[in-house]
């Protein structure tokens, strides 16, 4: 019950990071059935639909119920304590965010079990998405659960942006942001800019195929196309959406590990910035086949080369980070620093897909496949491992083994490349994407093969994750405040896990690297920016999870409006949208109640805080 | 909260009390990036429906079936509210909690109307033209365009609404203000999305064809 109230940006961390892994598990599950279709020629262990179930829902799955949600982990952990705050700026809406996101992914999953998982691709492209080529109301799953659960995002990153823009402490101008920081307000800006876009798209979708709108309808004067500019209006950006909080990862663990601080730190924010902008210009480079012409596919294909230039910058500073530093090795900056060649691999496929006459012989073969891959599993996975491990001791008081950690290490990036690597060569021979199985002889067969084990050692690795969680938890909790000893961001002044209010008194902040800095003058502690007094907290509150409820049951209702049950009252509660009317009935209801109470909130005294206190 | 103490709570405010308080200063900014994302929304449909406002197949184009007179009507209603919620604040701002309860209910009352225009220029394409969601690419992107800016304006309507039994029951105080003053952004972004309906959908629809 404590976990369905808790607004606290801690628990709801630790919430996203349970749900997220679950949905990453499933997603990975997917992965190796598909992997076991695909390790001999003509194999018949799926048909061709459930390939294409199998692929649609792990690409849907991992990109939107896995990766992100970790990520949200992270941050909700990580960004009020690196800017020494008490909670985010909306612990309301933080909670809400969370169980739209669940919610919504639950209902998409739930098409597994109610009559046939979406199967049109991650991308859903029209024609395939529409009611005439998927049959199933696969695909409603698709757009509503997915439009559920990217509310939750949108609220998300809202959410970061408000906090870090209002909530720094004292000292903490933004030139003084951890570099985890200013990537989450990168990222929060970029979501706040792209998924209104995929919002649209997935309403547009959805009127099609239930109300029988035209949009997507060239028989009506629809436009297929245009499904695919504001997908990948979308799409694009949340690329990096993804991939630039691992950025803020790899620079702090890097730079902790080094002992040093982060070389180019202004460079930095301003390649953030750089990348973040570019993202935008860039989203038809997935469309170059599409016949939108020479001039169009040579602007599109200069702007995506571009991006090199800053994710260069990156790459420099990161390797001149290490240069001279007293590197450790621990499991977290073997993440990182396996991170940086094998996200350099992704990135050169890129700039190769990128050149849109290659892309001709490129496009929907496995070669695009090992391309993101490189990027999506060699860049953000990594650098989530990496993540994980190296804050893993803050958010719950215990260092994470450190042998299971490097065999985790090992037998995930052996995995990695052994499956991926290969995938380039089987693309460039010619080996499609997307097609359920292939002919024997072509060249493919022992690449196959090899890349399926690579998959089941990648699996190896994770379970090994999961032991040592298991393991490291049975172990009482107890480190230090800064456990790495070399800890140089506030979250590291605190206790780990820190308190509730996460900061007695709020810290002076007085340059970058705030801790490091006070360490450096002989402080064991931050200096506090004002006296020991009563800290407000805001009250816990079941709201957003009924309203999360609520917006679950109306999707559910919308998308089967237009159904025969062959029962009367099934028909009725269903066809006359009774059921919808409930669901948002119980959101708007209970936003009504929500906003009509208002919290006057809690206060934890100075005598229950514990430690001594510091006079500012 | 008694009534006596809404009205003390009233006498002792702050000259701008929807910025008083962090929670009153965070919603604040909260709503303006809650707009960005709005922005990025209605963008992305107008962008739709400019793509599509040609592809009418066999139903009736644009310059046959709108008649610009009601949409003015509509659309000098709709400006009005917005000024007569600019008022609400100004009368938030000297305190003066009666003259913001009227302003904010002239402003629902004249949204209220501008719904019914909108319902009755729907009701009368549906009904006496048989032109609905499904007659043509055009038809799906007019009606999903103006009709989620149509629900924009029930949920604004409903909102200040609750809005103002709230202010009458609890009084203006750092914790109402900001919520009227939000409400107040949101319905300002509402009309000035209507004026690019106006642009895009009926005059460049009538005039251009
Ligand atoms: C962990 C090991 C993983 C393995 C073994 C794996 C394997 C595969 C395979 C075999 C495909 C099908 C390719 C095709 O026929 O088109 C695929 C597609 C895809 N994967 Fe993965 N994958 C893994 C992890 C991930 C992760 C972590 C992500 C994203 C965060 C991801 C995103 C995608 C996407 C977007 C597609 C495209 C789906 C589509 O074509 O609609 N994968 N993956
Ligand atoms: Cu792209």
């Amino acid at each position: 019950m404590d976990w369905l109230t808790t607004v606290d940006h801690k628990k709801i961390a630790t919430l996203y990071l349970i749900a997220g892994g679950f949905f990453f598990g499933i997603g990975g599950i997917e992965a190796l059935l598909i992997r076991v279709q695909l390790w001999k020629p003509m194999n018949t262990f799926l048909n061709a639909q459930q390939f294409n179930e199998l692929i649609t829902m792990h690409g849907t799955t991992m990109i939107f119920l896995g990766v992100m949600p970790i990520i949200f982990a992270i941050m909700n952990a990580v960004i009020p304590l690196q800017i020494g705050a008490r909670d985010v700026a909306f612990p309301f809406l933080n909670s809400l965010g969370f169980w739209t996101f669940l919610f919504g992914g639950l209902l998409l999953n739930l098409s597994w079990f109610m009559g046939g998982a979406p199967d049109g691709g991650w991308t859903a492209y029209a024609p395939l998405s529409s009611t005439t080529y998927s049959t199933t109301h696969g695909v409603d799953f698709y757009t509503i659960g997915l439009q559920i659960a990217g509310l939750g995002t949108l609220i998300g990153g809202i959410n970061f942006l408000a906090t870090i823009i209002t909530m720094r402490a004292p000292g903490m101008s933004f030139m003084r942001m951890p570099m985890f920081t200013w990537t989450t307000f990168v990222t929060s800006a970029m979501i706040l800019f792209a998924f209104p876009a995929i919002t649209v798209g997935l309403v547009l979708l959805s009127f099609d195929r239930i109300l029988g709108a035209n949009f997507f309808n060239v028989e009506g004067g629809g436009n297929p196309v245009l499904w695919q500019h504001i997908f990948w209006i979308f799409g694009h950006p949340e690329v990096y959406i993804l991939i630039l909080p691992a950025f803020g990862i790899i620079s702090e663990v890097v730079s902790t590990f080094s002992r040093k601080r982060l070389f180019g730190y202004s460079s930095m924010v301003f390649a953030t910035i750089l990348i973040a902008f570019l993202g935008f210009m860039v989203w038809a480079h997935h469309m170059f086949t599409t016949g939108m012409g020479p001039v169009a596919n040579a602007l599109f294909a200069i702007a995506t080369m571009l991006i090199a230039v800053p994710t260069g910058i990156k790459i420099f500073n990161w390797l001149f980070t290490m240069w001279g530093g007293q590197i450790t090795f621990n499991t977290a900056n073997l993440f990182a620093v396996g991170f940086i060649p094998t996200f350099v691999m992704g990135g050169v496929t890129g700039v190769m897909l990128g050149s849109a006459p290659a892309d001709y012989q490129f496009h929907d073969t496995y070669f695009v496949v090992a391309h993101f891959h490189y990027v999506i599993v060699g860049g953000l996975v990594l650098g989530l491992f990496s993540g994980l491990h190296y804050w893993w001791p803050k958010m719950f008081g215990r260092v994470l083994n450190e042998t299971l950690g490097k065999i985790e290490f090992w037998t995930f990036i052996i995995g990695f490349h052994l499956t991926f690597f290969l995938q380039h060569f089987l693309g460039l021979i010619g080996m499609q994407r997307r097609v359920y199985t292939y002919l024997p002889n072509q060249g493919f067969d022992m690449m196959n093969v090899l890349s399926t084990i690579g998959a089941f050692l990648m699996g190896v690795g994770v379970i090994v994750f999961l032991i040592n969680i298991y393991i490291t938890a049975r172990q009482p909790a107890g480190v230090e405040n800064d456990p790495w000893e070399d800890g140089r961001t506030l979250e590291w002044s605190i206790p780990s896990p820190p308190p509730e209010y996460n900061f007695k008194q709020l810290p002076l902040v007085r340059g970058l690297d705030a801790y490091w800095k006070e360490k450096m003058a002989g402080h064991k502690e931050m200096t506090p920016a004002e006296p020991v007094g009563p800290i407000h907290m805001p009250s816990p509150t079941i709201i957003p999870f009924v309203m999360s409820v609520g917006l679950f049951i109306a999707g559910l209702g919308f998308m089967f409006t237009t159904d025969d049950f062959g029962n009367s009252f099934l028909n009725f509660m269903f066809n006359k949208y009774i059921v919808v009317i409930i669901g948002l009935g119980i959101t708007f209801g209970s936003m009504i109640v929500h906003s009509l109470n208002d919290d006057p909130g809690w206060h934890i005294e100075p005598e229950e805080q514990g430690g001594k206190g510091v006079e500012a | 909260m008694t009534t006596l103490q809404a009205e003390q709570a009233t006498e002792n405010l702050p000259h701008e009390p929807e910025k008083a308080t962090l929670e009153g200063r965070n919603k604040i900014l909260g709503f303006w990036l809650f707009l960005a994302g709005e922005a990025v929304l209605f963008g992305t449909l107008f962008a739709t429906f400019l793509t599509l406002r040609n592809q009418v197949a066999d139903g009736p184009s644009a310059s046959e079936l709108f008649s610009l007179p009601i949409t003015a009507v509509a659309t000098l209603i709709l400006l009005v509210s917005s000024l007569t919620s600019v008022f609400a604040i100004q009368a938030m701002h000297r305190a003066d909690k009666k003259s913001l309860l009227t302003w904010l209910t002239v402003t629902v009352v004249l949204g209220f109307s501008f719904l019914c225009l909108e319902i009755y220029e729907f009701y009368e394409y549906v009904v006496h033209y048989g032109y609905g969601m499904t007659t043509s690419a055009f038809s799906s992107a007019f009606y999903t365009l103006v009709g989620f800016h149509g629900a924009h304006v029930i949920f604004g309507i409903c909102w200040i609404s609750l809005l103002i039994g709230q202010v009458a029951k609890k009084g203006l105080t750092v914790v109402t203000a900001p919520k009227v003053y939000v409400s107040a952004m949101y319905w300002h972004f509402v009309d000035v999305v209507w004026v690019f309906v106006f642009t895009v959908v009926y005059l460049l629809g009538k005039v251009v064809g």
